[in-house]
């Protein structure tokens, strides 16, 4: 079993059982104080797997975190594991499409803007790897399941950014479709991952506010620009709205997620919600939704639109999305191509090791 | 905290992004500041010395923003653009202050995207590509070095606009300058091949090093202004004699920079042995690299970004 149990530090196995005393009840680091109740820790129910198990569908039912030290089962466990990693490779992957920009930035304001933005990428990706290392996960493994693509990352990286207006596109509905997604995450019931996901969506609101306000100024510069902003604008939209994946009814993996309260809200209602605040955006802006069934519906309070092509999905997803191939082999050569580097970090540090115990 | 109060809280202008990288959120970098030239400079000379320093800063962050999703491990991604947004927010300073100086009122913009290659003034260490992560990092190595000894007297001039940005950039560079002195140590400690590849970085760079030491008639003739790159030597020398023996490199055998490869100025029968980037005379790489940096900007000449 590579990588989900290999970890050393808090990983599976010193999650899974207790050891004496405290065990495995004991207070996470950060974690909310746990009220008083039946289930306080004790040496008495430390082995006991069932009260484990009570123990943790108490601390999800009552909105409390779970910690990297505390029990979980092991579905919960992987769940998290695969779905930091998923988010992490995500934000690693989506540094090309946006990256492919910085050098031909129009303004040097611009360049700053997109520059900073995919250095916070970056930044992300560190931080959910480092969420999933508590978890008992290696980066170095995770790495490797992205570029063998036994792991997934986000879709939406998989289309061609062509113009310099897919970078203002990107802000404003790739961005704006990861807050949908994201900001209900702050309350992840797993700490690290929750605590993580505030920042990260502190950070994808400022991308989101700098991607809109590029395409306003666009839009009020030449009829160029307005084209280009409107072909951007017709290239992302149904992509941006399969962010939220699957219909409903056709994502099984959401009801166990919604009752461990990794996910809050089903996918439909978060495509909905994008599509409700997206709507009066784009008219503010000048530009049109390629959607002719996109009208307001006012017996449900929300707008209608067309029905997702999902063959466009799944073909995207399985791998034959523009830019499928293109990105991890990216990923893959800037990997590959900087192993001598790590290889030259760790034999330096062990040499700095050998030195100083020599010395002593 | 509900969905809708969670969107609030982070959509909130009192959190905004004023404070989320330099640069992102001013339109006029020198906003704000006297730009007046004080009495006694020459505004055409303080002009030039700007674009100078400033496109030095510009075409290093240029070939450092090149490495984007393209480093060996994810801190050197963070690292690399870090480095890559300070040169990019000094060049926005300096090119900026260029066009108060020279009264021409010329942006930023039209330094960057406007000018042919010929106008440019960078040393050409600032242009050339990289082979490989160790040629970059010989090449942050060397010219860091010469850019923190630079700013760190420039914190004098009598030019105040110049004094504050360098004192700004006496940080950014201390920063700079330990990035590369640290990669220079791990990859010449490492294995024998990282020892090859930072020893044949260090080669690639070197004939471009005496070009940084050899000054130009402006900064001749802006004593008290401009620093005379001739003063910056000995620091340079030291800080490289100390990094490279901790790393167990030695400088390549070309030798140490003498005075060859500088500013040849105006010779009546041109050509372009002994002129350098400050004369405007590049490498091939620049072409290619000014191509790409302007495309956008040069195809849509009325567009506002």
């Amino acid at each position: 079993m590579t990588g989900l149990g290999a970890g050393s530090g808090p990983g599976p196995q010193a999650g899974r059982w207790p050891e004496t005393g405290a065990g495995p009840l004991q207070e996470g680091v950060g974690a909310v104080p746990r009220g008083a109740g039946a289930l306080k820790p004790g040496a008495g129910i430390a082995a006991d797997a069932g009260a484990l198990e009570r123990y943790f569908e108490e601390t999800i039912a009552r909105d409390r975190r779970i910690e990297p030290r505390d029990w979980m089962p092991d579905a919960y466990r992987k769940t998290m594991i695969r779905q930091i990693a998923q988010h992490a490779h995500s934000e690693i992957i989506g540094m090309q499409p946006e990256g492919n920009w910085v050098t031909r930035a129009p303004s040097l304001r611009r360049k700053a803007i997109l520059l900073a933005k995919v250095q916070d990428e970056a930044g992300h990706g560190l931080y959910l790897y480092s969420a999933a290392e508590t978890l008992g996960a290696d980066r170095a493994d995770l790495t490797d399941r992205l570029i063998t693509g036994r792991q997934k990352y986000s879709s939406i990286f998989n289309y061609p950014t062509l113009t310099f207006a897919d970078v203002g596109v990107i802000g404003w509905l790739v961005d704006g479709a990861a807050i949908c997604n994201q900001v209900p995450l702050c309350r992840s019931s797993y700490g690290p991952y929750a605590r993580a996901m505030i920042r990260i969506c502190k950070e994808e609101s400022f991308h989101q506010r700098q991607g809109y306000e590029l395409l306003m100024t666009m839009m009020r510069g030449t009829s160029a620009q307005r084209e280009m902003v409107q072909d951007a604008t017709n290239r992302w939209w149904w992509p941006s709205l399969m962010m939220f994946g699957p219909p409903d009814e056709q994502s099984p993996n959401t009801e166990q997620s919604m009752r461990w309260r990794i996910k809050r809200h089903t996918n439909d209602d978060l495509r909905q919600r994008f599509v409700d605040m997206t709507v009066p955006q784009a008219e503010a802006l000048g530009v049109t939704l390629p959607d002719p069934e996109l009208r307001w519906n006012a017996e449900r309070d929300h707008y209608d639109f067309g029905e997702i092509d999902w063959s466009e999905f799944k073909r995207v997803i399985g791998g034959n999305g523009p830019c499928n191939a293109q990105r991890i082999a990216a990923r893959r050569a800037a990997h590959e191509g900087g192993a001598w580097v790590r290889e030259a970090a760790a034999a330096h540090a062990a040499k700095v090791a050998a030195r100083a115990e020599a010395a002593a | 905290m509900g969905f809708d109060t969670a969107y609030e809280a982070i959509s909130e202008e009192s959190d905004s992004g004023h404070r989320w990288a330099f640069g992102t959120g001013f339109t006029d970098p020198l906003a704000g500041v006297d730009t007046a030239v004080p009495a006694g400079i020459d505004g055409a000379d303080l002009a030039a010395y700007c674009l100078m320093l400033g496109d030095d800063a510009l075409i290093l962050s240029h070939r450092l923003q090149q490495w984007l999703a393209r480093a060996p491990e994810l801190e050197e991604e963070t690292a690399l653009a870090n480095i890559a947004l300070d040169l990019l927010g000094q060049a926005r300073l300096l090119l900026t202050r260029a066009g108060r100086a020279d009264g021409s009122d010329r942006t930023e913009d039209d330094y960057a995207f406007d000018r042919t290659e010929r106008e440019f003034r960078n040393v050409r260490m600032a242009e050339v590509t990289d082979v490989d992560f160790a040629g970059l990092i010989a090449r942050l190595l060397v010219f860091s070095t010469w850019r923190l000894a630079l700013l760190g007297r420039l914190r004098e001039s009598a030019d105040p606009v110049l004094a504050a940005v360098a004192a700004q950039g006496v940080n950014e560079l201390t920063y700079h300058r330990d990035y590369a002195a640290g990669w220079t140590i791990r990859l010449g400690d490492g294995t024998d091949y990282s020892r090859q590849r930072m020893q044949a970085g260090l080669a690639a760079v070197a004939p471009l090093a005496a070009e940084l030491f050899v000054p130009s008639a402006v900064e001749q003739r802006l004593a008290g202004v401009a620093v005379n790159p001739e003063d910056l030597r000995p620091e340079w020398d030291a800080v490289l004699a100390q990094v490279l023996a901790a790393a167990g490199l030695d400088w390549p055998e070309a030798g140490w920079p003498e005075a060859a490869g500088g500013s040849g100025g105006s010779s009546p029968r041109g050509g372009t042995v002994g002129k350098a980037g400050r004369d405007g005379v590049h490498t091939e790489a620049m072409g290619y690299l000014l191509a790409e940096l302007q495309s956008v900007a040069r195809a849509l000449p009325e567009a506002t970004w």
